[in-house]
């Protein structure tokens, strides 16, 4: 027994060596920056903007002149924004289009001459949808690459579980989850971009008291999603004069529903509200075709992408549903601010990507790195100066979710522009009459 | 052996306090922070699994009770961290004490089904407790530690306190492990017949050290929900129950060091890959993690059963031993004395199962 020991005590060595071998690997991407200006370079060295060559081209002359960061150099190193977003797990579906979406907008914006003359760096991280993950990437992402602001996460537990470590950092943090609680009470360092649910639940039921819907069946799945939907729903459907008569949950796993389904058509509802993202949602419409249920079916906002439309097949058709309006872009009247920078979006988006992720997900991604890009050509690289002109200079500023307009006590700053009724009509999106 | 564990006790307390100064950025020590507290998962399961020999699939049940209550005493009763923190552990030892009984009249399989059972019960108490809980969209406002007005906001502070606990903890472990109750254990891991045969209450044994792994546990998790400051059900999940069950069999099951081992191992893997794996494959994300972690499972289960540290003294060992063998036949071979020596002596089987 007493060569084991030692032997482990050697090996606890050696795991502490790996250690520093991770520091050795995480410390390696840090001097990339210093030489990173020339990758930028020739993508801004595009026949159509010779000029902005120009800044870039000299910064590793500089560099090296003066290798020891005096100022002028460091404000040349690119602009290092974070994109945490969920890339893997059950959330891929949020995290790949945001991804994609803020790698297209890098390849933009430093095709253009980049922010004031001086590159953008994406440093994106993958929360695995995991929310002890999620810390841990965001604390690697302010300590280790040292971002200026961070997009994301994509979900609204992770967003709240790194809401502690961004207000401890100081470090502007633009979200792409929905929830409510993320800007409410308002955090100094936290914005988001997606409507809440309030704003998206108002839409719906005021469509649904438009149309005379007036005894409501309602089915939400038992996450988070689904609780914040069925919490807003209760708030807005009294004022409405809408009255709840079924109230059932599933599981975001689960593979039928029919039992609750069931149920909700016994209490013979005008109309059957289900608030969840696919697949659910989509067994959900299944089952209604399948027990030959006549009323008509809304949805949630989280069916807002083509995996829906794929899963459910014809029993899609005629589900109606509060959402962004870049599902409809096409269709909305010329006269809309957003109509342009959809359609913009949209082309550059399928351009690059598999269409088929082209989602409002993307679209809260591409409104976080904006509103931080926006901000960055005002304030400069200082997290502080920065956090104050997000909050001061995003004012009507057109995205892809709505029209923005932060202030010291509103951190998402949509309004009713920002949700429109969509329907699926033979596997398409139209706008709902 | 007493000797020897103070020695490695102190080299391990030297080297945990001094990495944070080695690795000064708050992302590494963040990282350092949840070696910690898996690291008092690892070990608590370590007693259990290793020791006793009684498989556990739903040990994120008793982290998530522990998380929990001291979440919800103090965020929505106001109640004093460290007495919640108490509070949660008496009441997930409670919980532990409840549930041994019945669960331990299983035995084998039928055990790690009845823990994984139990797992899934409390992951979906959690997410439709709404009220208490609340639910899918999580536990907000847990606040920091502190004591006598020093407050464990700092990365490096809370670092401390974390690895603090689990060396108080591995040192309790220890000394269960070289107890009367330590060699309880062990005889029930063997042979429960045969320990009850001789006299050993093993029912009594098995459900104190549920106990005593399940405090562990829910010490762990008041000390995520007081660094986190915010929970939610999925952290808690069955993937957890299985994260730690990896540590455990990584680090060797028969072994309280290999457990933190374990823990360190799994989780700057973990973060490495998530890291490295997106820049070698572009499009690739963290998925390739859990490929990573099977292929470290199936090797380590198959060439070292008894876990990667125990498992490469025993290669060592053997290397000796076979090196000295060789030594051995070759002098044999030379003088042409004996013939039909087996050349492997039926004793490396032995070693093998040690």
């Amino acid at each position: 027994m007493k060569q084991p020991k030692w032997l482990m005590v050697s090996l606890l060595l050696v795991l502490a060596l790996a250690a520093l071998a991770v520091g050795a690997c995480t410390a390696t991407p840090t001097p990339t920056p210093t030489t990173a200006p020339k990758p930028p370079a020739p993508a801004a060295a595009t026949p159509a903007k010779p000029a902005a060559t120009a800044p870039a081209a000299t910064t590793p002359a500089k560099s090296a002149a003066t290798p020891a960061a005096s100022k002028p150099a460091a404000s040349k190193e690119p602009y290092k924004i974070g994109g945490l977003f969920a890339i893997t797990g059950p959330a891929s579906s949020l995290g790949i289009p945001e991804r994609n979406t803020v790698q297209l907008l890098e390849e933009q914006i430093n095709q253009q001459g980049g922010i004031n003359g001086t590159p953008v760096k994406m440093v994106i991280a993958d929360t695995e949808s995991d929310e002890t993950k999620a810390v841990l990437a965001a604390k690697k992402l302010i300590d280790e690459d040292k971002v200026l602001a961070i997009v994301g996460p994509s979900q609204s537990g992770e967003s709240l579980a790194i809401a502690d470590t961004i207000e401890k950092a100081e470090i502007p943090l633009v979200s792409a989850a929905a929830s409510i609680k993320i800007v409410d009470p308002v955090k100094k360092w936290i914005f988001k971009t997606p409507q809440s649910d309030s704003l998206i639940v108002q839409a719906l039921v005021d469509y649904l008291k438009a149309k005379g819907y007036t005894k409501i069946g309602w089915l939400s799945v038992s996450n988070a999603f689904g609780d914040s939907g069925k919490v807003e729903f209760e708030k807005a459907a009294p004022g409405a004069g809408l009255t709840t008569v079924a109230k059932e949950s599933f599981g975001a796993n689960d593979t039928d529903v029919t039992a609750q389904l069931t149920r909700v058509k016994a209490a013979n509802p005008d109309a059957i509200v289900v608030w969840a993202i696919p697949p659910a949602a989509a067994i959900v419409s299944k089952n209604v075709a399948q027990l030959g249920i006549k009323q008509p079916v809304f949805q949630s906002h989280g069916i807002g992408n083509k995996q829906f439309i794929d899963l459910a097949g014809t029993a899609a058709n005629g589900v109606r549903f509060p959402v962004g309006k870049l599902l409809v872009a096409d269709s909305l009247s010329g006269s809309d601010a957003q109509k342009k920078v959809l359609q913009e979006y949209a082309k550059g988006y399928t351009a690059k990507f598999d269409a088929n992720t082209l989602s409002t997900f993307g679209g809260h991604a591409w409104d976080g790195f904006w509103i931080v890009a926006k901000a960055l050509e005002k304030s400069g690289p200082d997290r502080a100066k920065l956090r104050d002109a997000i909050e001061s200079n995003t004012k009507e500023f057109v995205g892809i979710t709505g029209v923005f307009s932060f202030s010291p006590t509103e951190h998402n700053g949509l309004d009713k522009r920002a949700v429109t009724m969509v329907e699926i009509k033979d596997g398409k999106w139209v706008n709902a009459e | 052996m007493r000797h020897q564990n103070r020695i490695i006790l102190s080299a391990l307390f030297v080297v945990i306090g001094v990495l944070p100064f080695v690795f000064t950025s708050s992302y590494h020590i963040s990282v350092m922070i949840f070696i910690g507290i898996h690291a008092m998962l690892a070990i608590g399961l370590c007693l259990l699994m290793g020791y006793a020999g009684q498989v556990s699939l739903g040990h994120a049940a008793f982290f998530g009770l522990g998380a929990y209550a001291s979440g919800i005493l103090t965020a929505s009763y106001h109640v004093d961290p460290w007495l919640a923190m108490g509070l949660a552990a008496i009441f997930t030892g409670l919980v532990a004490f409840i549930i041994g009984k019945p669960l331990f009249r299983l035995k084998g399989n039928n055990l790690a089904m009845g823990t994984l059972g139990f797992g899934i019960i409390v992951y979906i108490m959690l997410v439709e407790m709404t009220d208490l809980t609340g639910g899918p969209s999580g536990l907000r406002g847990v606040p920091s530690l502190s004591i006598f007005g020093f407050t464990f906001d700092k990365d490096i502070k809370y670092f401390y306190l974390v690895w603090a606990l689990a060396l108080l903890f591995l040192i309790l472990s220890l000394n269960i492990v070289n107890s009367r109750v330590g060699r309880a254990l062990r005889s029930i891991h063997g042979s429960e017949i045969a320990a009850e045969m001789l006299g050993v209450d093993t029912n009594k044994y098995k459900i104190q050290i549920l106990i005593v792994s399940a405090v562990y546990a829910s010490v762990a998790g008041s000390l995520y929900a007081h660094y986190v400051t915010f929970l939610s059900p999925p952290p808690f999940g069955f993937k957890l129950s299985i994260e730690v069950l990896v540590m455990v069999v990584i680090g060797g099951l028969s072994s309280v060091y290999g457990a933190i081992f374990g823990a360190a191992a799994t989780t700057l893997l973990s973060e490495t890959l998530r890291g490295t794996v997106p820049k070698l494959l572009s499009g690739a994300g963290g998925e390739y993690e859990i490929v990573v972690f099977g292929v470290i499972l199936m090797v380590v289960m198959i060439f070292m059963p008894t876990g990667l540290t125990s498992g490469t003294l025993n290669l060592v060992r053997r290397w000796r031993q076979e090196k000295a063998l060789r030594v051995e036949t070759r002098e044999a071979e030379d003088g042409n004395a004996v013939t039909g020596v087996p050349r492997v002596p039926e004793g490396r089987t032995a070693i093998e199962d040690n």
